[in-house]
């Protein structure tokens, strides 16, 4: 497709999901870009901007918005994470998130279901399906639901807390779970991730080593990452310390911690909330192999 | 010293006494998860690919490598001389590293010879080299067979397809990034 249809497609994609969750009662809300401090993840590193920092993701205000009453919000914005560039990253790209109050992850899951078969329906009439490589993937077939265990042991044969002990977690997941989840024809969802993988998710009430939080997973790539929301602040704290001291422990700079967030996260209702890749997205609707088909600009051009 | 950040295709880098270029780079990143840098890199010297993924926090050694422009003196058994026009310096190369530079090239071409540290391990080529034919059938005139080329050997001892008018101890130009014949050279 030449570049001026995929933007179309794009624009046309981006206007739908507007059109769903404003059918849908939610609120779109637009949330700060550049903030004093994001939630500090041992992973992800924010660009910083003059003693703040642009944010990568824009979960932290819109989880106030939840403390203060607002209960069903969408928003879609810009976020960046530096040093990200791949053939499925940009360093600044599309997110959608969206945050529903008294619900867990399970709703957010149909929420997905939903949000697919409409998109397809709408911006793909004629070929109601994703495509990515040699994969086309059927909304309307039945989701694939597995476990982060079962998947590791089913496709790479290993154990993923053992995994996770010697570093090789990402490693097995790239090179050996993914690529067999691509196979299904249809969306997969991992779900209930080791809590070391909880980031801000609330662990199992019967289990405090899993944590309520899914990916989904469209031909092999990962396109949203949902959970039900830990609203316990001395947790939370003890999160982003931790990943702090991970941090240091690699070599990086430790980050601050939002204070603000910590403390209106005592207010905040029983919650769940999602983040999902809207450049990712717009790929999988236009069979585009590179994030760099489906935006303006890559930041190489700039 | 490059870090992850530096790596992308073409990159150069030693290892292991080697010097390395990046054929092909891809960064992936699963959610929340540590960065992965899967690269495919090829050995300059002996061709072997790898395949590495590398974290953040690694870091690599740039290859010192430098092209010089010389002239091919002379091939004695495996080895082929060039010398440095400049410093009279001379290098020996094995025929591994030649790849097809033997087919085009006659005593005092000039080339550009890539040297990592004091070792020469590849040679580049003018885009065009013109040779004397040595060998070739004579055009049959009024041939209507329709073949519009036929063999040729060089004064290298390549072989090559010619168009029908060229003869024996004419001059022909030959692109040396295909192997293919160019033009005649009108003596």
């Amino acid at each position: 497709m030449r570049k001026n249809a995929l933007l179309w497609q794009r624009a046309r994609v981006i206007k739908a999901i507007r059109d769903f969750f404003w059918e849908r009662g939610f609120l779109e809300v637009e949330t700060p870009l550049l903030i004093p401090a994001n939630a500090p993840e041992e992973h992800i590193d924010p660009v910083g901007v003059h003693s703040r920092y642009l944010h990568t993701s824009p979960e932290l205000c819109m989880k106030r918005l939840l403390c203060r009453g607002y209960g069903s919000i969408f928003q879609i914005c810009h976020c960046w994470r530096d040093g990200e560039r791949g053939g499925l990253h940009l360093p600044e790209f599309t997110m959608l998130e969206w945050y529903r109050s008294d619900c867990d992850y399970q709703q957010l899951m149909s929420d997905c279901r939903d949000l697919l078969q409409y998109l397809v329906s709408v911006c793909l009439p004629d070929s109601p399906v994703f495509r990515h490589k040699a994969y086309t993937i059927d909304p309307y077939a039945p989701w694939v639901t597995k476990t982060v265990e079962d998947a590791f042991r089913g496709h790479a044969h290993t154990d993923v807390w053992d995994c996770l002990e010697k570093g090789l977690y990402e490693e097995i997941l790239t090179e050996r779970v993914e690529p067999a989840l691509a196979g299904y024809g249809a969306p997969v969802i991992l779900r209930d991730y080791p809590e070391q993988l909880a980031a801000l998710s609330r662990t199992m009430p019967d289990n405090p080593m899993l944590a309520e939080r899914f990916e989904l997973y469209l031909g092999g790539v990962e396109l949203a990452n949902g959970f039900s929301e830990l609203n316990d602040p001395v947790e939370q704290r003890k999160r982003f310390e931790q990943a702090n001291f991970q941090r240091r422990a690699g070599g990086l700079s430790p980050l601050p911690l939002p204070e603000p967030f910590l403390k209106e996260l005592a207010d905040m209702p029983p919650a769940s909330g999602i983040a999902l890749g809207v450049d990712r997205l717009v790929m999988l609707m236009t069979g585009s192999d590179s994030i760099n088909d489906v935006v303006a600009f890559v930041p190489e051009e700039l | 010293m490059y870090t992850v950040a530096d790596l992308k295709k073409g990159l150069k880098l030693t290892m292991d006494g080697d010097p390395y270029v990046v054929t092909a780079f891809d960064f992936t990143k699963p959610g929340k998860g540590q960065a992965l840098y899967k690269c495919k890199l090829k050995n300059m010297i002996s061709g072997v690919i790898l395949d590495r993924t590398y974290r953040s926090g690694e870091t690599f050694e740039p290859a010192q490598l430098e092209e010089r422009q010389m002239e091919y003196l002379y091939k004695e058994g495996n080895h082929y001389t060039f010398m440095d026009q400049q410093t009279y310096e001379q290098v020996i190369m094995e025929e591994d590293a030649m790849g097809d530079a033997p087919n085009f090239l006659l005593e005092n071409t000039k080339v550009d010879v890539l040297l990592f540290g004091e070792k020469a391990i590849g040679v580049t080529l003018p885009n065009f080299v013109n040779l004397k034919v040595t060998a070739t059938e004579q055009w049959a005139k009024g041939d209507t067979s329709g073949n519009d080329s036929k063999p040729a050997t060089v004064e290298t001892g390549y072989t090559l397809r010619v168009p029908p008018f060229i003869e024996e101890g004419e001059l022909i130009t030959i692109d040396t990034r295909n192997g293919e014949y160019s033009t005649r050279v009108k003596g």
